[in-house]
């Protein structure tokens, strides 16, 4: 059984280590991005005519190759993991921009109108009420952009040894071993699969005010939005 | 007391929605505003707690200009409801109802005992309070919209077409239930709705508004519909404003006989011996005076009188304590043009023509008529034509 997990020693990693440097590598962009677009979507929201060009951008931004981001940030990062994180980070931002302002939109309007007339400040209602109403809804963004992320970070062994998981490709082809290449496909896979779940359990723990028709919608605005 | 005077609300395309309204609105009753889409009733209202604020003149609550105020702290002396209830669906029912007094800095326990308390009083079962909204009916929901608004005990209500997303039924539960909380804690509600039925039913005094934000006339709900003061109230208030007034009259002088009245066991002597020469049928009732139905007096066998041999006589009102508009309702739902009227138990305490309910009426409409001159004269003011 060992000897299936036995990795080249010129990766530096047993494959428990490459699992956790591939989540690492996947999720922090991923939060980052999070930390980015909250208080953009906000902007977006607040000034309606911001959405539009924003939206633009981070679509052309998705559209850059990320060869093309790391021929740029290697001179400023070099071979590390942040060259690779910066451009999946950015990436994040497509889906999650309108999964949030698309979330917060879908805030009824006497629900704010009820917050306003209670003496809610804008601060107080954009946290206590728009976030937590908006939330399924992000989460549903947070899955597409996690499960993408956690597939593009293959990329990373042409910048050399940081493409956790997807370096096993490259070593798979080297000396011709399809059992390293197994190992990455079907681990990466399963690893997008239990940050898939993790993510939902989540938003079940988050949400119990949900009604259960409605958890499929969040998915297919959060897919809509990914397009 | 809310006194409005003179505001103008004009927005920056040059809209006008609400024209040099002034309205003073009483304490401790409910002032409806009503009128069709688009007169400016919710601006209004929203000018009240400043979610819209006027550009022209000025709001005082008891005296103190609202715009002197904290605006969050004087909305949060104000309750208000909203449409489809607006409630936080990501909260429980008794969170949702404790969030005003939470936000003024109460403890959770006491503001949780508070919550209670109120679901009780707006009559919601106590089971529903871990719930979330969407567990709960349309007229649940609303129900705990006014439990939330009553929260911290505000002594004003702003309600906004509180009630327009139920249905008739629910609706009609509601509004009793509104009367009910007025007449309990006295607030001093407004109101606004579209719906003219709504704003006669529940008003002290009613607010007509027409399209372009103008007052077409303030007035209790009898003199609206006694003395609309142009052809827009009148239109507005509908074809059967007549007979919607008669909910303003009372039943007590309703002159009721008891002499057709018979019960199901009577012999023949006595089914010979009713003097029928004033109606024209019997009512016959069970042996605990609840009436059964209507007979003629010949086809009455003592003995044999059987249930499904007598004509309906649709439905009693209560005598005394429902309005002329409930005789005479009832009057023409009977067969016989025969209103029959029935104490609180149930038993029959006499019958009544639509004639007569005429007369009632004529006397009533009469009555006011010396009323409101007697009223106009001592105002000094011009008398206006009474219809």
């Amino acid at each position: 059984m060992s000897e299936l997990f036995d990795l080249p020693s010129d990766l530096q990693h047993s494959y428990f280590g490459l699992v956790m440097l591939h989540l690492r590598e996947a999720l922090l962009p991923v939060l980052f991005g999070l930390l980015v677009a909250l208080p953009l979507a906000q902007l977006c929201v607040r000034l309606r005519w911001l959405y539009p060009p924003v939206l633009w951008v981070t679509t052309v931004l998705y559209a850059i190759p990320s060869l093309a981001f790391f021929v740029i940030l290697i001179d400023y990062t070099g071979l590390s993991e942040l060259t690779v994180m910066i451009p999946l980070a950015i990436y994040s931002l497509v889906v999650l921009v309108p999964a949030i302002v698309d979330g917060v939109r879908s805030v009824p309007q006497e629900t704010l109108a009820a917050a306003t007339a209670m003496g809610f400040g804008p601060v107080r209602r954009y946290v206590q009420v728009q976030l937590p109403i908006a939330a399924p809804a992000i989460i549903a963004g947070l899955r597409v952009a996690s499960v993408s992320s956690v597939s593009l970070v293959s990329v990373g062994m042409l910048i050399g040894n940081q493409g956790a998981l997807g370096n096993l490709l490259n070593s798979g082809m080297i000396y011709n071993q399809p059992r390293l290449i197994w190992l990455s496909v079907v681990g990466t896979a399963v690893l997008a699969v239990l940050v898939d779940a993790a993510l939902i359990g989540v938003r079940i723990l988050l949400t119990p005010w949900m009604p259960r028709g409605a958890r499929k919608n969040t998915r297919t605005l959060a897919k809509a939005a990914a397009r | 007391m809310i006194r409005i005077d003179s505001v103008t609300k004009r927005y920056p395309d040059g809209t006008v929605a609400v024209d040099r309204l002034s309205l003073d609105i009483p304490d401790r009753s409910i002032t409806v505003l009503v009128g069709p889409s688009g007169c400016g009733k919710t601006t209004t209202l929203r000018m009240i707690n400043r979610m819209v604020e006027p550009s022209e003149g000025t709001i005082t609550l008891d005296g103190v200009d609202i715009m002197k105020q904290p605006v969050n702290t004087l909305r949060r002396s104000m309750g208000y409801v909203i449409q489809n209830a607006g409630l936080f669906q990501h909260r429980t029912i008794v969170d949702n109802i404790a969030t005003v007094p939470r936000m003024l800095g109460w403890g959770k326990d006491k503001a949780r005992a508070r919550a209670r308390e109120l679901m009780e009083r707006v009559g919601l079962d106590a089971a529903l309070a871990k719930r979330y909204p969407y567990q709960l009916s349309g007229g649940q929901q609303q129900r705990v919209g006014v439990a939330r608004a009553l929260a911290a005990d505000p002594p004003v209500l702003l309600m906004d077409e509180p009630f327009s997303a139920v249905d008739p039924i629910v609706r009609k539960g509601l509004q009793d239930e509104l009367l009910w909380i007025q007449a309990e804690l006295g607030k001093t509600i407004v109101f606004v709705t579209h719906d003219i039925d709504e704003a006669v039913k529940l008003g002290t005094m009613v607010a007509v508004m027409r399209t372009g934000g103008h007052l077409a006339q303030f007035a209790p709900p009898a003199e609206l519909l006694t003395d609309p003061a142009d052809a827009f109230v009148e239109d507005f208030l509908g074809a059967d404003r007549g007979i919607r007034r008669l909910s303003f009259f009372p039943s007590v002088g309703l002159e009721l006989l008891t002499a057709p009245i018979i019960a199901v066991d009577a012999t023949a002597e006595q089914i010979a011996a009713r003097d029928t020469t004033d109606a024209p049928y019997l009512l016959v009732t069970d042996l605990d005076g609840k009436p059964l139905g209507w007979a003629e007096p010949g086809e009455l066998t003592a003995g044999e009188i059987r249930q499904d041999q007598l004509l309906s006589y649709g439905r009693p009102f209560i005598a005394g304590t429902d309005s002329l508009r409930a005789a005479l309702d009832c009057a023409v739902l009977s067969p016989t043009g025969w209103a029959v009227a029935v104490d609180g138990e149930g038993r029959a305490a006499g019958v009544v023509s639509q004639q007569t309910i005429g007369e009632a009426i004529r006397g009533a409409h009469a009555e006011r008529r010396a009323d409101g001159e007697a009223g106009t004269k001592a105002d000094g003011k011009t008398e206006k034509a009474a219809r």
